[in-house]
């Protein structure tokens, strides 16, 4: 027991600091994936519903793609072949290679991932708000812009946070699939403590509540959330 | 008849194929054109017996775990539906740990944590069990089995509480014992309720399932994987893969969708 105290102790001589500095870019990479995720949904949810033609044929490619191919290998051909892309375009620009960092690449792959679930949640969200609350906006000559900012986004908002709620936990957990590429978050932090210290149930056991903390904390503001945006409409038990 | 099916047909299909899908479907045809010649693909003699039994291991886990998840995930869900609290409350603690925390965690966690810990009791040494878990894929159907069951245990609770009360009192009035309730009414019906979800995290299955690559396990990702390093081609294998998973996908949800039209439709 004392030995597994002394394991898991935030200063070195323990690997509790490595670890929370794993959590910390863990929780770093979701948010902005999320994020990435939201605006990417947004744009998605909008082109399937009011775009050509052409952009909602693009679109159902998008995220039919996205859904049949294992996350591990997106992350893979889109971790490669984004940088590669970037370095080229660069280079045939005339200007000098980058690294670009395993955060940004991080963000941008799983937010490209999660965009396409997002899309699909949004969607189903807008055609979810009352017709008529778009109709009156429109006839009260409201820009787009406006109508997107004033009406759709905080009339959607109940119908989209429970699908939304689901997707930030999806990106937490999948955050995980970055350190099959090497990317340092929390699994990958903890499976190093483990080899040095060859205490792997330890830690990865330690690892595991972290991540489980993580999400029931997550449920706790997520239920807050959910409550604040559902003010003013009947409760979930009585509308059933 | 025969005449009136076709001449619906071929309107859907004009319907479906407007002029701008042409055009797309000219892009995309050029694309996987422009793939195949501009691309490297002469490792693939060499390699293509490799990536048929990389498959079959990927779908024969897939299978394996599948149902042995869903054996388990049919007495999470009645524990939690209808159990007494000392059986619900457990069920409901292994749902929330195995949503909650990362598959690749849980495997590692077997495969390493587990892993270290057998070599150090002799009598599992000695025992007959030892060959079998010496090898890295017991652990990887193992993980793989407890996930589908955490997230299609949650779903059958769902699904058995959503039977409507009066098929089960109807039962019981016919004398049936309990077992007998359970095989005949509740669970069939329960299981026509989870089945459109069934669909879903049988697909999230597939999904999950080349993280067993990463305790080397060699299925159809760590073929892809072994090519990449032996060839030095980056795209090419990755985007066979990736075109490979969409293949068994779609052909995934044709067939339980063709179940799933099978099963009577008014339920309850």
């Amino acid at each position: 027991m004392a030995r597994i105290i002394e394991l898991l102790s935030p200063t070195p001589p323990g690997w509790g600091g490595t670890l929370l500095v794993g959590l910390l870019h863990s929780v770093e990479i979701a948010a902005g994936a999320f994020g990435l995720g939201l605006v990417i949904g947004i744009c998605g949810a909008y082109g399937k519903l009011y775009g050509g033609p052409v952009v909602r044929d693009l679109l159902a490619v998008y995220t039919t793609i996205v859904r049949a191919v294992p996350e591990l290998v997106l992350i893979l051909l889109l971790y490669y072949a984004g940088t590669d892309l970037i370095n080229q375009l660069l280079t045939a620009m005339g200007y000098q290679r980058i690294d670009i960092s395993g955060l940004v690449a991080g963000i941008a792959v799983l937010g490209f991932v999660q965009g396409a679930y997002s899309t699909e949640v949004m969607r189903g969200a807008i055609l979810a708000i009352p017709q008529g609350q778009i109709e009156a906006a429109r006839a009260y000559g409201m820009s787009p812009g406006l109508l997107l900012r004033r009406i759709t986004l905080p009339a959607m908002l109940p119908f989209a946070i429970p699908g939304l709620a689901n997707l930030w936990l999806i990106a937490t957990k999948d955050t995980a699939l970055l350190a099959v590429v090497g990317f340092f978050e929390l699994t990958l932090a903890t499976r190093q403590a483990a080899g040095v210290t060859k205490a792997y149930l330890t830690f990865f056991l330690a690892a595991g509540v972290i991540y489980l903390l993580l999400t029931l904390v997550s449920n706790l503001i997520i239920g807050r959330i959910e409550l604040r945006a559902r003010r003013g409409m009947p409760s979930l038990k009585e509308a059933r | 008849m025969a005449g009136e099916a076709i001449i619906i047909n071929v309107a859907r299909a004009s319907l479906w194929l407007q002029p701008h899908r042409i055009v797309l479907i000219l892009i995309a045809l050029a694309l996987v054109l422009a793939a195949a010649f501009f691309m490297r693909w002469d490792w693939l003699p060499q390699y293509y017996e490799m990536a048929l039994v990389g498959i079959w291991r990927t779908l024969w886990i897939l299978a394996v775990t599948c149902t042995l998840g869903f054996l388990l995930a049919v007495p999470l869900g009645l524990a939690q539906a209808a159990g007494p609290f000392w059986l619900a409350a457990p069920a409901k603690a292994f749902c929330t740990v195995i949503r909650g925390t990362p598959l690749l965690l849980q495997l590692w966690l077997l495969y390493y944590g587990l892993g270290s810990l057998f070599p150090q009791y002799p009598w599992i040494r000695e025992s007959w069990m030892w060959p079998y878990l010496r090898q890295a894929w017991p652990y990887g159907v193992l993980a793989l089995t407890l996930s589908f069951a955490g997230y299609e245990g949650e779903v059958m609770r769902g699904a058995f509480a959503g039977v409507p009360k009066g098929q089960l009192e109807a039962a019981r009035a016919f004398g049936m014992s309990r077992w007998k309730i359970l095989r005949r009414i509740w669970l069939p019906q329960a299981f026509y309720r989870a089945l459109p979800t069934l669909t879903g995290e049988t697909v999230l299955q597939l999904k999950s399932t080349p993280l067993v690559a990463t305790i080397s396990v060699i299925d159809i990702f760590a073929v892809s994987s072994k090519v990449r390093q032996s060839t030095f081609l980056t795209y090419e294998p990755l985007l066979l893969l990736a075109l490979i998973y969409m293949a068994i996908t779609g052909i995934l949800v044709f067939a339980l969708g063709k179940i799933e039209a099978r099963i009577p439709n008014k339920i309850g």
